[in-house]
C-alpha cells in the first residue's frame, strides 16, 4: 500500500504543469505584461513559501481549528440502497465553515499573501460562495477585501451579498458584458493590474494565468487525500470511481488529484448541460468546447465562430461558467478522466433524492454530482466503491429550488 | 517594404515622433468605422490601431470596454474587419496595426491571420494578452514575412526582460505608461520618461507610449523622449458622445486629431 502523500506534493500527477504553466497543450500565462513580474513573484513564492513547514503547519492549523478539517467520508447508505448499486461515500466539503470547499482554497491564498506583504485582497465569485469564503478569511486576518460580483448574480444571489458586507468586504457590482461571473472575473483582473504592487487576487477556481490552475489545485487536494485516506482506513482498499461536479473545476481537481497515479481509479468530471446540451444553453466546456484563451489560461471554452466568448447557462451559479480549468482539459485529452453532464431539471432531481434519501440538502452544483449517481450505478456492482464529492451544501440555493419546484407545478 | 519601418525611418529624418491614433474596427458600425479611419489618416496620423472587438477585453477600461460592445452589436467579425482593411489600403498607405486579444488570432488560426492581414494591407499585431513567454508562436508564424509582432512593455517590466522583449518585437515597442487598463487619465511623465529613456538604450527599436494620453500637453511632453504616441480612449470618446450625430462625430475626430497630431509632431 502507497503511503498517503501531502496535499504539497509536486510530482502527483507527472510533473504538469511545466516551467511554463502548461498542462500538456492547456494552461500558460495570457495576460498583460504588467501583471507578469507579479506571476513571477507569486510564482517563487508559491515555491519557496508553501512547502515551508512553518507555512504547512500553520495552513493544516486553519483548515482544522477554523475550517473544520477533515470533513467525514461518510457511507450513504440509504443513498446506496435506493440506488441499488455500488457503495456511495460521501466527502462532506459542505460541513466545512461557510458550507462549502471553496474555503481550503482561500485560507491557503491569504496565509500566502499575508507572507508576500500584501495588504489588500480581491476576488471574483459568481454565486457568492467564493467571494463569502474570501471575505471571511480576509475578517479573520485583518486584510482589507473588495469582491467583484455581476449585477445579474448579486440579485439572484442577495443574502451572499449580504453576507460579505456583514464580513466587512466591498462588493463591487460588476455591470460590463454579461453582468455574470466571466465579467466580474475580466474586472477583478482589471483591479489587479491597476493595484498590483499591494495587491494580491484570489481566484476561486483551477483556472486563470499560472500558477493560479496549480495553486488552486494543490490547495484543493486535501479534499482528494484526506479521502483517500479514509477509504483505506474503511474498506482497505482504493475507490473504483470518483464523482464530481465541473465548473472551473477546483473541488473536482482536489478530489482527482491525489488518485492521479492510482490507474484502477476512474473519474468522472460532471459539467452543467443546462437546459440541454443541444439547446445551446449550458456550460459543458468540456464536452462541447474548443481550444481557446480566457482569463489567463489555454483551456476549453464556449465560443463562436468567430471567437467570441458565449455566454454559459446552468441553473447552478457556481457551474455558470463558460470555460474550465486547463488541467481538466488536460485529463480530458490524456483520457485520465471522463467528462459527463447533467441537465438543470435531472440536478433539481439530484436536490430531492439526496434530501429524501440521507437528509442531506446538496448545493445545486455538488446536486449535479448526486444526479449523475443514477447513472454511473448502472454500470456498477454492489461490490463497487463511489466516493462523491458533496462540495457545499444547499441553503444558498432553496430560493432557486423552491422557484423551480413552483414553476414545475 | 514593410510600412512600419518606413514611417519610422521618415519620422525620423525630420526628427519627428509618430502619432498613433487607436480604434475600435466596427464602432458604432462597420459603416462609419471606415469612414472614421479616414478622418484618422487625413488629419496627420501616422499610423492607425485597429482594435478588433473581443467580448472580453480584460486589458481594457470602460472606454474601449463599451466600443467593443457596440462593435459586435452592431456586427462586426474579423472577415468583415479584414474587408473594411482592404478597402481603406487602396486609399492610403498608412501602416495599418490590429489590436486584438489572443483568442481571436488562435481562433482564425495563427498563421492565417497573418496571411490574411498581409493580404488586406495590414502591417502588424498587438496583442495586449501575449507577453513574451506566450507571443513565441505569433513571432515564429511571422518570421520571414513581412508582418510586425509588436509586443508591449509596461511600469513593472524590468530593463533585463525588456531586452528580450525588444529583441522579439518588430516594428516597435507597444509602452503601456501606467499600471492599469486602457483609459485616459494621467501617469506620473517623470516616471514614464525614466523608464522609456532607459529602454532606448537597450535596443534601437523604436519605443511609443500608450495608455492614458488624451491631452495635447501630455501628448507634446511624451513626443519629446518617445518614439511615438499612442492615443486611444480620448478618440474612443468623441465616438460614443456622438453616436446620433455622425457626421459631428467625424468632425470632432478630425479636430481633436490634428491638434494631437501637431502637438507630437512639434507643429
Amino acid at each position: 500500500m502507497r503511503k498517503t502523500r501531502k496535499h504539497t506534493g509536486e510530482t502527483l500527477s507527472g510533473g504538469v504543469p511545466d516551467e511554463r504553466g502548461y498542462f500538456g497543450a492547456f494552461g500558460g500565462r495570457f495576460v498583460p505584461e504588467t501583471l507578469m513580474p507579479a506571476l513571477d513573484e507569486l510564482k517563487k513564492a508559491y515555491k519557496s513559501i508553501a512547502s515551508s513547514p512553518a507555512f504547512k503547519k500553520e495552513f493544516d492549523y486553519y483548515l482544522r481549528e477554523y475550517a473544520g478539517r477533515p470533513t467525514p467520508l461518510y457511507f450513504a447508505k440509504e443513498l446506496t440502497v435506493k440506488l441499488g448499486g455500488a457503495k456511495i461515500y460521501l466527502k462532506r466539503e459542505d460541513l466545512l465553515h461557510t458550507g462549502a470547499h471553496k474555503i481550503n482554497n482561500t485560507i491557503g491564498q491569504v496565509l500566502l499573501a499575508l507572507r508576500m506583504g500584501k495588504k489588500r485582497i480581491i476576488a471574483e465569485t459568481g454565486a457568492g460562495q467564493h467571494g463569502v469564503a474570501t471575505a471571511t478569511v480576509a475578517a479573520l486576518m485583518g486584510l482589507e477585501c473588495e469582491v467583484y460580483m455581476g449585477t445579474e448574480d448579486i440579485e439572484r444571489q442577495s443574502l451572499n451579498v449580504f453576507r460579505m458586507k456583514l464580513l466587512g468586504a466591498k462588493v463591487n457590482p460588476v455591470k460590463s458584458g454579461s453582468c455574470t461571473l466571466k465579467d466580474a472575473t475580466n474586472e477583478a483582473i482589471r483591479d489587479w493590474v491597476t493595484n498590483v504592487k499591494n495587491t494580491h487576487y484570489i481566484i476561486g477556481s483551477v483556472i486563470g494565468p499560472h500558477p493560479y490552475p496549480m495553486m488552486v489545485r494543490d490547495f484543493q487536494s486535501v479534499i482528494g487525500v484526506e479521502s483517500r485516506k479514509e477509504i483505506l482506513k474503511k474498506e482497505k482498499r482504493l475507490p473504483d470511481y470518483l464523482v464530481a461536479c465541473v465548473g472551473g473545476g477546483s473541488n473536482s481537481m482536489g478530489l482527482f488529484y491525489p488518485f492521479f497515479k492510482d490507474k484502477t481509479v476512474k473519474m468522472f468530471g460532471v459539467e452543467a448541460a443546462g437546459l440541454g446540451l443541444g439547446t445551446g444553453h449550458h456550460s459543458a466546456s468540456i464536452e462541447k468546447g474548443r481550444t481557446g484563451v480566457l482569463h489567463g489560461t489555454k483551456t476549453l471554452l464556449l465560443e463562436d465562430g468567430d471567437g467570441q466568448i458565449k455566454l454559459a447557462h446552468s441553473v447552478s451559479a457556481g457551474l455558470d461558467y463558460p470555460g474550465t480549468g486547463p488541467e481538466h482539459a488536460y485529463y480530458k485529452t490524456i483520457r485520465r478522466a471522463q467528462y459527463v453532464s447533467i441537465t438543470d431539471d435531472e440536478a433539481i432531481e439530484g436536490v430531492n433524492l439526496l434530501s429524501r434519501s440521507e437528509g442531506i440538502i446538496p448545493a445545486l452544483e455538488s446536486a449535479h454530482a448526486i444526479a449523475y449517481l443514477r447513472k454511473l450505478v448502472k454500470k456498477t456492482r454492489k461490490s463497487d466503491i463511489i466516493i462523491v464529492c458533496l462540495s457545499g451544501r444547499g441553503d444558498k440555493d432553496l430560493n432557486i429550488i423552491r422557484e423551480y419546484h413552483k414553476d414545475a407545478r | 517594404m514593410n510600412r512600419l519601418v518606413e514611417t519610422f525611418k521618415k519620422l525620423k529624418s525630420y526628427n519627428k515622433t509618430a502619432f498613433i491614433a487607436y480604434v475600435a474596427a466596427g464602432d458604432p458600425d462597420m459603416r462609419t468605422s471606415e469612414y472614421i479611419v479616414r478622418a484618422l489618416s487625413k488629419s496627420g496620423v501616422d499610423i492607425i490601431e485597429l482594435g478588433i472587438p473581443f467580448s472580453d477585453p480584460m486589458a481594457d477600461g470602460p472606454t474601449i470596454q463599451r466600443a467593443a460592445q457596440r462593435a459586435l452589436e452592431s456586427g462586426a467579425t474579423v472577415k468583415k474587419i479584414m474587408g473594411m482593411a482592404k478597402r481603406l489600403r487602396e486609399e492610403m498607405s498608412t501602416p495599418f496595426v490590429y489590436m486584438t486579444y489572443y483568442n481571436i488570432v488562435l481562433n482564425y488560426g495563427i498563421k492565417n491571420f497573418i496571411a490574411d492581414s498581409l493580404k488586406n494591407g495590414v502591417d502588424g499585431l498587438i496583442v495586449p494578452d501575449a507577453p513574451m513567454e506566450e507571443a513565441g508562436e505569433l513571432v515564429e508564424a511571422a518570421r520571414n514575412t513581412d508582418f510586425s509582432v509588436i509586443l508591449l512593455a509596461a511600469p513593472t517590466t524590468s530593463v533585463e526582460r525588456y531586452r528580450k522583449i525588444a529583441s522579439l518585437s518588430r516594428g516597435f515597442v507597444y509602452y503601456v505608461s501606467l499600471t492599469g487598463v486602457t483609459g485616459a487619465r494621467k501617469a506620473v511623465q517623470s516616471e514614464v520618461k525614466k523608464k522609456v529613456s532607459g529602454f532606448k538604450k537597450c535596443s534601437k527599436l523604436p519605443v511609443c507610449v500608450g495608455f492614458g494620453v488624451s491631452t495635447s500637453e501630455q501628448a507634446k511632453t511624451i513626443a519629446k523622449y518617445s518614439d511615438g504616441v499612442i492615443v486611444g480612449s480620448a478618440i474612443v470618446n468623441i465616438i460614443a458622445a456622438n453616436l446620433k450625430n455622425k457626421k459631428r462625430m467625424i468632425a470632432e475626430i478630425s479636430k481633436f486629431v490634428e491638434g494631437m497630431a501637431n502637438a507630437v509632431h512639434g507643429g
